[in-house]
C-alpha cells in the first residue's frame, strides 16, 4: 500500500518535471497530434500511409525551419525574410534545368548554382537588418514580400528556354508550377529509401537534415558560434568583448538565407515539382510557426526546437485535413488546412514572447 | 514594547524559496506603532524579498508565494498585489524609482487618486470623467512635501529634479495616503547628499511620532543608529540580531552583518613602488569621449606599471568616460600608448588584443550576459580575445568550446571569490548585485590583463562583498603584477585601495596626488574645475 503511494507520487512527479522541459503546450499539441493518430484509422484512414506523410512533409520542411536558428542565436529575431533565401534556391533549381543537367546531378548542380545567389543577397539583406536593429521582423517581412513580388517580373522577363519550363505556347516566361520529373525528382528520398507495405521513410532525405543539423549543433558549439549566441544576448557585452557585432549578425542572415535555399531545394525533390511566382510569399510563416510551437522563443532556439516544432507542425497539418475528410465525407481537405495552418501560426504568434525551452 | 496592545505588524516564520534556492529561513519580526526599525544585511541577505513579502509584490506570486504568516492589526493577511498592500495601509519607496518623468510632482503624488470635481459628463457617464481639482492637489501636495521639512517646487517635472527631489516626492506621495500605518523605505538615503538624507532621517522621526511604523533600509549604518529605535540584521536569509539601537553600535552591526570581523579595509601604507620609478605602461593624451552625462574634455596621464591608479571625482565631471573612451565604448579621440604602442581608439577589439581589460560600471548593460550561465560569463571574453578554453580540430580550423575547461575555471573563480550561487550553470541574472559583480571581476581576470579597467567596483554592492571585492583586486594586483586602475565615486575606497588618485573635475585631470593626502586637499580638487 505505501509502496504504491510513493509508486503514485513519483510518477505524479516524474509527469511534472516532463510538463515543466517539455513546455505544457507542446504536450497538448503532441497529445492532439496523438489523438488525430489513433483516431485516423478509426474513420477509415490508413494510419501507415498518413505516418508515411507526415515524416515526408518533415522531411521537405526541416531545413527551412533550421533556417531560423542562426538569425535567431544572433539577435535578428525569427527570419520572416525566408522568401528571399528560397529565391536563391529557386534561380539555383530553374539554372541548373536551364543547362541542361538532369538526374540527381541536377540536384547537385542547383545547390552549387543556389549558394552565391545565397550569399549575395544574403550579405544585402544582412546589410539592411544592421541598419534598423531593433525593427528586424518587420522589416524582414516586407523585405520576403518584395522579394516575391519583383521576381513575379523577372521569372517573366529572364531569357529562359528550356522547353521543360517556359509557357508552351509563348515559348517564353516560366510556368507557375514544373515537374521535376527526370531532374531531381526525389533524388535524396531514394537513397536507403525503406518501404513496408504502405510505411515508407525516405531515408535519404532524413540523413540530409540530420547533417544540416548536426552541423547547426556543431557550429553553435564552436567560437564563432558562442560569439553569435553572445551577440544575441546581449549586444553591448559582445562589444565590450571584442566581438564585432554587425559582421555576426550579417554572418546570421548569410547563413540563414543560404539554408533557406537548400531548404526549398530538398522541399522540391520532395514535393515533385518548382513553384515559382507567388509560392515562395506564405513559406516564411509556417516555418517560424513550426519552431515557435517547438518552443524557441524570439532570442533563444535550439535544434531540439527544429526538429520537434518541424514533426508537431507538419504532423497536424497533415493529419487534420485528413481526418476531419474521412469524418464528414466531404472533400474540405483544403478548407481544413488554412484553418489548422493558420490557426497554428496565430497560436505560436500569440507565444512567441515565452522564453526558450 | 508596550504591554496589553498588539503590534502592528507581526511576522511569523516567514520562508521563500526562488527556484529551491533558499533565500528566507523562518524570519520572525514585529513592528509596533510608531516604531521606526532599521533593517541591515548585506545584498542578498533577504532585506528586499522580505519587504516584498510584506508589500504583496508580484514577483512573490509569480515564483510560487511564500511560507509563514502575516498578522496586520491582529488580523492574518495575504496580499495578492501590491493594491491590497496600499489599501491595508502600507506603503512602500522603491530603489528605482516609480514615478512619471513626464508628470509633475503633484501629479505624481496624487496618481490615480485625485481629488475631483463633478461635471455634467460625470454625472452620466461615471466617475472616471470627473476633473481634476488642481488646486486642491496642489495644496495638499505642498502640505504632504512640507511634513517632510523641505522645499520641492510641486510644479516641477520629475524629469527636471535633481535625484535627491524624486525620492522626496516619492515619499511625498506615501505620506499623502490617510491611511498610512506601515512605511517601508528601501535604501532612501542611497542617492542623497548629506544634507538631504540629514532631512529624511527627520521626518522619519516626525512620522514615527505621528505613530507611523518605519521599516528603513540602508547600508549607511550610522543612520540607523541615529534614526532608529530598534536595529534589525539579516544574513543568508537569517535574521541575526534584533536588538535596541542605543544597545548596539556599527562594529555590533557589521560583525553581525557579515558574521566575521571586518577590520577597515586596510590602506597601503608601505609604499609599495615609488610612482617616479616605475616603467610608465599607459601614456594617455588630449584624451576626449562623447559619452552622454560623462564628457571627457582634455584629459592626460601616465598609469606606472605594477602600480594601481585611481580616478575619483564628483558624478558627471567625466571620471567614467575615461575607461569606457579607452575601451572604444563610446566615441573618443587623442593618444593613448601603451607599453610604446598606440592603441587605436573606437575599436575595443584592439584594446582587448593588447592585453587591456575593464568592468564596466553598468554591470546588467555592459557586464553580464544576463540571460546565460555563469561559465559562459566568465570564460566568454577570454576564449574570443585569447582563445582560451577551445579546443582546436583539423587544425585549428575549427576551434570548440572546452566545456570541461570552461566548468574548470568557473568552479575557480566561484572559489575564489566567494560568488553565492547554486552552480556554474545558474543563470547570471538570477544572482545578487555583489555576486553579479563578482562574476564580473572574474570575467576580467580570466582575461590575463596586463591592464585592468575597474569600474565603479563596489557600486550598490554591500559592505562584506565591497570589502571581498576590493581585497580580490589588490591580491591580483599583487600576485600577477597587473596594474589596475580603479574608478570609484568613493573617495574613501580610492585612498584605501590605490596608490595614487588622479582626481577629474569639469572633463579633466585637476591633479595626480598621493592617495595619503588629506580629505581636505580631495575635495577642493574635486570642484575645482566644476562646469
Amino acid at each position: 500500500m505505501n509502496e504504491n503511494v510513493t509508486e503514485n507520487k513519483s510518477i505524479k512527479e516524474r509527469i511534472d518535471g516532463l510538463v515543466k522541459s517539455f513546455g505544457l503546450p507542446r504536450l497538448i499539441i503532441a497529445g492532439f497530434l496523438l489523438l488525430l493518430y489513433i483516431l485516423a484509422p478509426i474513420v477509415g484512414a490508413d494510419l501507415p500511409t498518413q505516418l508515411t506523410n507526415t515524416i515526408n512533409r518533415f522531411s521537405w520542411n526541416a531545413i527551412m525551419v533550421l533556417a531560423m536558428v542562426p538569425m535567431v542565436h544572433s539577435g535578428c529575431g525569427l527570419n520572416f525574410g525566408l522568401p528571399l533565401g528560397i529565391i536563391s534556391g529557386l534561380l539555383g533549381a530553374t539554372l541548373s534545368i536551364e543547362l541542361g543537367f538532369t538526374g540527381g546531378f541536377s540536384f547537385v548542380m542547383a545547390m552549387l548554382i543556389a549558394t552565391p545567389f545565397a550569399l549575395v543577397l544574403g550579405s544585402v539583406y544582412g546589410w539592411l537588418l544592421n541598419r534598423i536593429k531593433g525593427g528586424e521582423m518587420m522589416i524582414a517581412t516586407y523585405v520576403g514580400f518584395s522579394s516575391v513580388s519583383f521576381m513575379c517580373m523577372m521569372w517573366l522577363l529572364l531569357p529562359y528556354d528550356s522547353p521543360n519550363m517556359v509557357w508552351g505556347l509563348a515559348g517564353k516566361g516560366l510556368r507557375t508550377t514544373i515537374s521535376l520529373e527526370g531532374y531531381y525528382n526525389q533524388a535524396l528520398a531514394r537513397i536507403l529509401h525503406i518501404r513496408l507495405g504502405n510505411f515508407e521513410i525516405p531515408t535519404g532525405a532524413l540523413l540530409f537534415f540530420a547533417l544540416f543539423a548536426f552541423g547547426m549543433w556543431a557550429f553553435l558549439h564552436t567560437k564563432t558560434g558562442t560569439a553569435m549566441t553572445a551577440v544575441g544576448s546581449n549586444p553591448v557585452f559582445a562589444k565590450a568583448s571584442g566581438i564585432n557585432v554587425d559582421k555576426m549578425r550579417l554572418l546570421s542572415v548569410v547563413m540563414s538565407t543560404w539554408l533557406a535555399a537548400i531548404g526549398i531545394l530538398v522541399y522540391e525533390q520532395g514535393f515533385g515539382f518548382i513553384q515559382l511566382y507567388m509560392a515562395p510569399f506564405y513559406m516564411a510563416l509556417p516555418a517560424v510557426s513550426a519552431i515557435l510551437i517547438g518552443g524557441a522563443s524570439v532570442n533563444k532556439a535550439s535544434i531540439a526546437n527544429v526538429i520537434i516544432g518541424t514533426f508537431l507542425f507538419q504532423g497536424i497539418v497533415t493529419m487534420t485535413p485528413t481526418v476531419m475528410n474521412n469524418m464528414v465525407h466531404m472533400d474540405m481537405s483544403e478548407v481544413v488546412r488554412i484553418i489548422a495552418s493558420q490557426g497554428m501560426i496565430l497560436y505560436a504568434l500569440t507565444r512567441k514572447t515565452e522564453g526558450g525551452k | 514594547m508596550e504591554k496589553g496592545k498588539a503590534p502592528l505588524l507581526e511576522l511569523k516564520n516567514i520562508k521563500k524559496d526562488f527556484f529551491g534556492n533558499q533565500v528566507l529561513m523562518d524570519i520572525n519580526l514585529t513592528v509596533n506603532e510608531g516604531e521606526v526599525i532599521g533593517l541591515a544585511g548585506e545584498n542578498g541577505a533577504g532585506k528586499s524579498t522580505l519587504m516584498k513579502i510584506v508589500f504583496g509584490a508580484d514577483v512573490i506570486r509569480e515564483t510560487g508565494g511564500y511560507g509563514g504568516d502575516i498578522i496586520l492589526d491582529g488580523e492574518k493577511v495575504a496580499f495578492e498585489t501590491p493594491f491590497d498592500a496600499i489599501n491595508a495601509g502600507i506603503g512602500m519607496v522603491h530603489q528605482e524609482f516609480s514615478l512619471i518623468p513626464g508628470f509633475s510632482s503633484t501629479e505624481n503624488i496624487f496618481l490615480n487618486r485625485e481629488p475631483k470635481r463633478k461635471n455634467v459628463i460625470a454625472e452620466v457617464f461615471g466617475e472616471r470623467l470627473c476633473t481634476l481639482d488642481r488646486s486642491e492637489m496642489h495644496v495638499r501636495a505642498e502640505e504632504a512635501i512640507g511634513r517632510l521639512g523641505i522645499h520641492i517646487d510641486a510644479d516641477m517635472l520629475i524629469k527636471d529634479m535633481p535625484v535627491g527631489h524624486k525620492q522626496f516626492t516619492e515619499i511625498a506621495r506615501e505620506l499623502s495616503k490617510e491611511n498610512m500605518k506601515l512605511l517601508i523605505l528601501d535604501e532612501p538615503t542611497a542617492v542623497l547628499t548629506e544634507k538631504e538624507a540629514e532631512i529624511l532621517l527627520n521626518s522619519i522621526r516626525g512620522m514615527a511620532e505621528r505613530g507611523i511604523a518605519v521599516i528603513f533600509i540602508t547600508h549607511r549604518l550610522q543612520e540607523i543608529l541615529n534614526v532608529c529605535d530598534r536595529v534589525v540584521v539579516m544574513r543568508d536569509g537569517y535574521l541575526i540580531e534584533d536588538v535596541k539601537a542605543a544597545e548596539t553600535s556599527e562594529a555590533d552591526i557589521t560583525r553581525a552583518m557579515v558574521g566575521r570581523n571586518v577590520d577597515k579595509v586596510e590602506g597601503r601604507s608601505v609604499k609599495e613602488l615609488d610612482p617616479g620609478e616605475g616603467k610608465t605602461i599607459l601614456s594617455v593624451k588630449r584624451l576626449w569621449v562623447d559619452m552622454p552625462g560623462e564628457t571627457v574634455r582634455d584629459v592626460s596621464f601616465d598609469v606606472k606599471e605594477g602600480e594601481i591608479l585611481g580616478i575619483g571625482g564628483l558624478a558627471g565631471q567625466g571620471k567614467l568616460g575615461i575607461p569606457n573612451g579607452i575601451m572604444g565604448l563610446y566615441e573618443a579621440g587623442g593618444t593613448v600608448i601603451f607599453d610604446g604602442q598606440e592603441i587605436p581608439l573606437n575599436a575595443p577589439r584592439k584594446c582587448l588584443d593588447a592585453s587591456l581589460a575593464f568592468v564596466s560600471e553598468d554591470r546588467r548593460g555592459v557586464g553580464l550576459l544576463l540571460d546565460e550561465s555563469l561559465g559562459w560569463n566568465i570564460a566568454f571574453p577570454a576564449m574570443q580575445i585569447k582563445d582560451r578554453f577551445l579546443k582546436p580540430y583539423l587544425g585549428g580550423l575549427i576551434k570548440w568550446r572546452d566545456e570541461k575547461a570552461i566548468e574548470e575555471v568557473t568552479q575557480k573563480y566561484i572559489k575564489e571569490l566567494a560568488i553565492r550561487c547554486t552552480g556554474t550553470r545558474q543563470k547570471a541574472k538570477e544572482l545578487s548585485g555583489g555576486n553579479q559583480q563578482k562574476v564580473c571581476l572574474a570575467k576580467a581576470f580570466a582575461l590575463e590583463p596586463r591592464l585592468l579597467f575597474v569600474s565603479e567596483p563596489t557600486r550598490g554592492i554591500d559592505v562584506g562583498a565591497k570589502a571581498l571585492v576590493l581585497e580580490a583586486l589588490k591580491r591580483f594586483n599583487r600576485e600577477s603584477g597587473t596594474t589596475v586602475v580603479m574608478i570609484s565615486s568613493e573617495l574613501e575606497e580610492l585612498r584605501a585601495t590605490c596608490d595614487r588618485i588622479a582626481i577629474v573635475s569639469g572633463g579633466k585631470v585637476a591633479e595626480i596626488i598621493s592617495a595619503d593626502a588629506s580629505s581636505e586637499v580631495f575635495g577642493t580638487l574635486m570642484v575645482s574645475l566644476v562646469r
